[in-house]
């Protein structure tokens, strides 16, 4: 089942491959087992700019694991490891 | 009558130019680094307003909020909110914006105003938002955040000026009594609100015509390759390496003929005696043969300098974050252990911007392993000393390719000894996370580079001139007194206090091949690494002569086997003598015993380093 207005199924950032673009949909830090805790985390990545609408890009990935990921976020770049990209859900 | 100082401060997130608008406020001497957060140090500046008004200005680490999430933000928060110990609260705050970026900024401010300081918006980097296309509404910007706002070009002459002026503006209807702070840190949904609120303002405000940084873009392309950006810094990494001992010959030997030609000078005009023995071989054979190294430390400040200046510092975190990560270190620990190639002090420094308390421990306790600019004196004598200047493979200089081994040995060691760290210590660990920033590209500035290798300089030349200088006094006295008795026909250097304490120390350090006279400029090498190279050269020159004190190299190379000489190499790859550098990490950590256990593994560490390659080149026949 698919959303009218949206075509593309939900996924987490953490999952894009390079050359993705999307929106962000929600943030979920829960499913990102990342060390800090969810509320950290989701505040660190509204601090950079990780908000609901926000367009976001994968421009490059690392050699180990394709990890981290530099992101386009609006008008800036971001890099972070796919481990917390994961709580970022885009569409 | 004369009015109070006006305490301001620039609050902002990284790379916005914060630096930079300090150095063209107070026309300091300071460094200007675009990684995010190397401003650590407390940097304040005076300036006076062209109304004459009498000015004090803080540049602050930068911060995304006032959260503080590392002991940088901290300071941050605690100065704005008038907590930090010690500090005034500031009159006027100056919340500095990258116009070509507003949103994380203006958040930021949304925050900052209910700490109730008075502020102004500085949208600097205009310069480059207009170029870019980016037009901004600046009346309504200000009547929107209820804040007064200014464009400002940080780098350009007079860029400064409508802040000077609005400074002046203000500062004269500045509230006497100041207003309440009601911060407190945002919630979740608060922040996601504030941020929803300043997207508001400035679509409201600004027109961005979504034309990115063509060039960020294209160079990314390559810098930020899998494989091809690796390949880039190590290659950045080997040059920096080959021009340190390359380019800076010419210059070396330019110095050396001079200190040479004024030691000749002084033997010349002056009666044979103590006070001729002072100058010419405690004096200007000692400092002198530390000085010379200027160049080599120029050139390694230089590409430190332009490599953050360049916006390729948050780079090469990225490109390390999960190699480093194989060895246990955060990517963020690349830059601080990058600063330790300079030295360890900057470095240890810098690693505040971890905010990770046991990523930060590691990464302290392994930078003193990379190799300081201090080490390149020792090097660079006994490696021309006993390393022929041969070319390999047609291109690569030898000598250049053994420093660069060395650099490698360091790197290693400090990779081995985190993982080994993460693995004993710190086994219950979960990878702290990787967020960074990676600002556009700059063309590194002229002047704050100048400014950068200037500093550096001064400082080398001061301590050469305290530090050093000193040491050389008391080596040249331990080698010189007391005198042999007349009529005695062995060296007289052999009835000094040196000599004693050195044949004291010989036997714990004969099983690494290494004589009285290594021992002896050992110790003045625990006040400042590059004093060992000055040491050795007075301690010969008083048992050789004259012809001793021109080519300390010369003379090594008679008087040590090259099994010696390796071993006093990797010696000091690991060699833990460095007064400063323990007390920064006694600063930094807190705590005496992580400075007792950085010093303890170092020099076990060196010991079986020393005792493996003497006795292996020995078997190898080179003793
Ligand atoms: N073109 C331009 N470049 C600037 C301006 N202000 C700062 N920069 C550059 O931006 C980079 C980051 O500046 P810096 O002062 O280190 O930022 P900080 O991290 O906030 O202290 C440096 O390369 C500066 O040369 C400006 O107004 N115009
Ligand atoms: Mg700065």
């Amino acid at each position: 089942m698919t959303d009218t207005n949206d075509t593309r199924s939900q996924m987490p950032l953490g999952l894009a491959q390079r050359g993705y673009t999307g929106v962000i949909q929600h943030l979920s830090a829960r499913d990102a087992g990342s060390a800090l805790s969810d509320i950290e985390l989701e505040s660190r990545l509204i601090e950079l700019g990780f908000v609901e609408g926000a367009r976001v890009e994968v421009l490059h990935e690392g050699l180990v694991g394709r990890d981290p990921i530099a992101v386009r976020v609006d008008n800036i770049t971001i890099a972070v490891r796919r481990r917390e990209a994961m709580a970022i859900i885009v569409a | 009558m004369e009015l109070p100082l006006l305490h301001l401060a620039l609050v902002g997130t990284p790379n916005s130019g914060k630096t930079s608008l300090f150095n063209a406020l107070t026309g300091s001497r300071q460094k200007v680094a675009n990684y995010p957060g190397v401003t650590v140090e407390r940097k304040e500046g005076f300036f006076v307003t062209p109304l004459g008004r009498q000015v004090s200005v803080v540049d602050l680490p930068g911060t995304y909020s006032l959260r503080g999430r590392s002991p940088d933000e901290e300071i941050t928060r605690d100065f704005v909110l008038g907590k930090a110990s010690g500090e005034t609260v500031p009159d006027l705050v100056l919340c500095v914006a990258d116009s070509t970026n507003l949103r994380l900024t203006i958040r930021l401010l949304l925050e900052l105003k209910r700490t109730g300081r008075p502020m102004i918006l500085v949208l600097n980097m205009f310069d480059i938002a207009s170029r870019r296309g980016i037009t901004v509404d600046v009346e309504r910007l200000a009547k929107e955040l209820g804040v007064p706002v200014v464009t400002s070009i940080a780098v350009r002459k007079g860029g400064t000026a409508d802040l000077l002026k609005l400074t002046d503006e203000i500062s004269a209807k500045l509230a006497a009594e100041p207003q309440e702070s009601s911060w407190r840190a945002l919630t979740v949904s608060e922040l996601r609100a504030t941020q929803r609120e300043a997207d508001r303002i400035i679509a409201d405000c600004v027109s961005l015509p979504s034309r990115p940084d063509t060039w960020t873009a294209r160079i990314d392309a390559v810098v930020l390759h899998p494989v091809g950006g690796l390949i880039l810094l190590a290659l950045i990494l080997f040059v920096m390496f080959q021009a340190v001992f390359a380019w800076a010959h010419p210059l070396m030997e330019l110095l050396q003929s001079g200190f040479d030609a004024l030691g000749e000078l002084v033997h010349a005009t002056l009666p044979d005696g103590l006070l001729q023995s002072f100058l010419q071989n405690g004096v200007i054979s000692g400092v002198g043969s530390v000085i010379v190294f200027l160049p080599q430390i120029i050139i390694i400040f230089l590409f430190i300098l332009l490599l953050e200046d360049f916006g390729y510092m948050a780079r090469a975190a990225f490109l390390m974050d999960r190699i480093m990560g194989g060895a246990g270190l955060h990517g963020r620990a690349f830059i601080p252990l990058l600063s330790s190639f300079a030295c360890a002090i900057p470095g240890i420094m810098a690693t505040r911007v971890i905010d990770n308390k046991r990523d930060r421990l590691t990464t302290i306790l392994i930078a003193p392993l990379m190799t300081c600019s201090a080490r390149i004196p020792v090097y660079t004598l006994i490696i021309s000393a006993f390393i022929p200047a041969k070319e390999v493979w047609g291109v690569i200089n030898l000598q250049g390719l053994v420093m660069f081994g060395l650099y490698a040995t360091g790197i290693v060691s400090a990779l081995l000894v985190s993982f080994l760290i993460k693995f004993f210590m710190l086994r219950d660990y979960a990878p702290a996370p990787f967020m960074l920033e990676l600002p556009d590209y700059k063309m590194p500035r002229l002047k704050s580079i100048a400014i950068g290798i200037f500093t550096r300089a001064k400082m080398f030349l001061q301590r050469a001139g305290t530090t050093i200088f000193s040491m050389m006094v008391l080596i040249w006295f331990l080698a010189s007194f007391p005198q042999p008795p007349a009529g005695s026909t062995e060296p007289a250097i052999d009835f000094s206090l040196a000599a004693i304490i050195g044949k004291a120390i010989e036997p714990l350090l004969a099983p690494v091949g290494f004589n009285w006279q290594i021992a002896v400029a050992l110790i003045p090498g625990m006040a400042a690494r590059e004093v060992a190279v000055a040491a050795l050269g007075t301690v010969y020159a008083i048992e050789g002569g004259k012809e001793a004190a021109e080519q300390i190299g010369q003379v090594l190379a008679t008087k040590w086997s090259l099994a010696t000489a390796l071993s006093m190499l990797a010696w000091y790859i690991f060699a833990p003598q460095c007064a400063s550098t323990l007390a920064v990490i006694r600063r930094e950590t807190g705590s005496w015993t992580w400075m007792a256990v950085t010093f303890t593994y170092m020099l076990v560490l060196a010991y079986a380093a020393s005792l493996l390659t003497y006795n292996v080149a020995v078997a190898l026949g080179a003793g």
